[in-house]
């Protein structure tokens, strides 16, 4: 039952995941681009790996958190390449980015 | 328990993400700037860890986390290079 819900919190990771790389792909210009590949890196990374915690918790009978570690990665290093990224944009589209 | 379910949504999941990987690929091939490819190169890697992480629940071992966590960092460190790059020209000054 445990292994169940698992595998369907990471199935809706998996489409959220999908929905931010159909955005990425469908949105027009590149600063309306920025904000879907946000949703895969947020709220789908967060349902897989709790559907990943809840699995191997379940299939060791103990606690399994080392997925943490990722989470709390990408919540810190998303931001920073996303500002970086955005900020050559602007540079390169001849706007006051650098600053 | 229903190891048929577990595994078939999975495999589902599996294919979602391989599908979220071909779309972030189209837009890293069609630009059409170099921050479009950027952006969807740091997608195409999110992707491509989920998609590990979906694997390693599949076989069930936990040796993938580490592949898993590994394509995390590199990827970070990739995206901040290249997003250096275009702000500045160069990635170390």
């Amino acid at each position: 039952m445990i292994a169940n819900v698992a595998a369907l919190l990471v199935l809706a990771g998996a489409l959220v995941a999908c929905l931010g790389s159909f955005g990425l792909l469908r949105l027009r210009t590149f600063y309306e681009r920025v904000h879907p590949p946000t949703m895969g890196t947020t709220l789908g990374t967060a349902l897989v790996l709790a559907g990943s915690m809840l699995h191997f918790s379940a299939l060791g009978s103990r606690p399994v958190i080392h997925e943490i570690l990722i989470g709390a990665m990408m919540v810190v290093t998303t931001p920073v390449t996303y500002m970086l990224l955005v900020r050559a944009a602007l540079r390169r589209d001849g706007g006051d980015g650098a600053g | 328990m229903n190891p048929g379910f577990f595994s078939l949504t999975l495999e589902a999941a599996q294919v979602v993400l391989g599908v979220a990987m071909l779309l972030a690929l189209v837009r890293l091939l069609r630009g059409p700037r170099a921050q479009d490819r950027v952006l969807a190169l740091d997608t195409l890697y999110v992707n491509a860890m989920l998609l590990v992480l979906a694997i390693g629940m599949h076989e069930g071992t936990a040796l993938y986390f580490g592949a898993a966590v590994v394509i995390g960092m590199l990827g970070f460190v990739s995206t901040a290079a290249l997003a250096k790059f275009l702000l500045r020209g160069e990635v170390i000054e």
